[in-house]
């Protein structure tokens, strides 16, 4: 008999899994525990919407606070979890209160990195949660240039909603080319360019030796010996799971922690979204997945879990998919690509910005990248959970 | 049950799509279509899948 579910991180996985859990009729103790102040929102507008000024902050609230009030939970939020004990099934709190579980559903995210060997100053920031999109957009209105750190999706959508402002832009990037190589090479520099003809100053294949400026960022110092004057510096350069909490707790962690395909980290204990590896049947792997959907669908599936024990619990199978939304384009991507596989343009072109591209690893279509044609990212989607050949998917190409 | 869209939320992901088939759609005019607007309970876990999936919020159900 379950009476208590405790679920440790109050994001997307962490919402989802709690309203799963009262879909399917759990009506037992449902607490909720968050490190930030705030209920649960959604990410993906803050580096589009609240960042261009179009929305304020509080509509990226997933619910208003009375939408809460049907999933009757035990919200406590602005408290950090500092560990857990398996054997007691207990969760221990910052704030020295606890909270006892039945199943236990650990959805703590991940945090920005910072650049190695910068002190932390004014006018240094990144962009993860809501009080850094509320600090970074207070800064941007003083603003007259802005230097990102990273190429990444995250960094390009910051880059695209300041030119939106009207900002000054320069992006710094270490690899050759923004995004990932595995993408293809071809597509990344389509980016590139699309970047640089919206008036963003792209630096490719340099790195930030030194950030200056006293109290305040001035300026920063690049691997190639130029320096560049900017009012803000914004850094993103990738994420680091938060498991430090679950040390020593038995939980095997690496670079995330590590499920099986049940979701299940230890025996009652689940894990979703950007903290954990759950076995991936589609993928043949249990990699950390920092997707949207993935937050949304391991919630789900970890809930589902929970509730049904192990001997009815279903295995997660899942095609990634990820979008960015960049200028008047969006790019939506599903599959999985590695750096040798073949990209093939199978509709549209690079020119026009606007394509759909299959990647062809041995003899299976292995993912799909859509460039505003999202009726071809459904229909390939399809194909690819499928695991059809590569001719099948060309043939299936040819009679849309 | 009934389904609500806001075609102005919407952004075709089609992850409805993908959850509810019987109940959206995509058609060639590259909108979303809702194929039923009072879906029989039979297909409330898909339609309510199609809800938590949206990555816009832009499916509602109204009792």
């Amino acid at each position: 008999m379950l009476r208590r579910i405790v679920v440790v991180g109050a994001s997307l996985a962490g919402l989802r899994a709690t309203e799963t859990l009262r879909d399917r009729g759990f009506d037992g103790e449902l607490t909720l525990i968050g490190d930030e102040p705030h209920r649960p929102y959604d990410r993906p507008p803050l580096s589009k919407q609240v960042l261009q000024g179009t929305w304020e902050p509080e509509q990226t609230f997933f619910r208003r606070k009375d939408g809460y009030d049907a999933l009757a939970l035990d919200m406590r939020l602005g408290v950090r979890a500092t560990s857990v004990d398996l054997r007691a099934r207990r969760v221990i709190l910052a704030d020295g209160t606890f909270a006892d579980y039945d199943r236990l559903i650990v959805a703590t995210g991940a945090r920005v990195r910072n650049l190695p060997g910068m002190a932390p100053r004014v006018g240094l920031l990144a962009l993860r949660g809501l009080d850094d999109a509320i600090a970074l957009r207070r800064e941007l209105m003083n603003a007259s240039h802005v230097a990102i750190v990273g190429a990444g999706f995250i960094g390009l959508e910051v880059a695209a909603s300041c030119r939106a402002r009207g900002l000054q832009v320069t992006v710094i990037e270490s690899l050759p080319v923004p995004l990932s190589p595995a993408l293809g090479s071809t597509f990344c520099e389509m980016v590139a360019a699309m970047h640089r003809d919206h008036g963003v100053d792209l630096r490719t294949g340099v790195s930030v030796t030194d950030v200056f400026g006293e109290s305040r960022v001035a300026g920063v110092v690049l691997s190639d010996g130029s320096r560049i004057d900017t009012d803000v510096v914004v850094v993103g350069i990738g994420v680091t799971p938060n498991t430090e909490w679950l040390e020593g707790s038995g939980l095997t962690l690496e670079n995330g922690i590590v499920c099986n395909g049940c979701g299940e980290a230890a025996p009652g204990v689940y894990a979703a979204g950007d903290v954990a590896r759950v076995a991936n049947r589609w993928h043949g792997d249990s990699p950390r997945i920092e997707h949207w959907t993935n937050a949304v669908e391991q919630g789900v599936h970890a809930a589902e879990n929970a509730l049904a024990g192990p001997a009815s619990s279903t295995s997660f199978s899942s095609v990634p998919y990820f979008w960015s939304d960049q200028y008047d384009r969006k790019i939506q991507f599903v599959g999985r690509a590695r750096p040798h596989d073949e990209m093939v343009i199978v509709d549209g072109s690079l020119a026009d910005r606007r394509l759909t591209a299959l990647y062809r690893c041995g003899n299976s279509v292995v993912a799909c990248l859509a460039v505003n044609q999202p009726r071809a990212l459904i229909k390939y989607k399809k194909l690819i959970a499928a695991c059809v050949p590569w001719e099948a998917a060309l043939t299936a190409t040819a009679a849309s | 049950m009934k389904v609500v869209v806001d075609l102005g939320a919407c952004d075709l992901h089609g992850l409805c799509v993908e959850a509810a088939p019987e109940v959206f759609e995509i058609g060639d005019d590259g909108v979303l279509h809702v194929l039923i607007e009072t879906p029989p309970d039979g297909l409330r876990a898909k339609v309510d899948r199609a809800v938590r999936e949206c990555p816009t919020g832009a499916i509602s159900i109204e009792e």
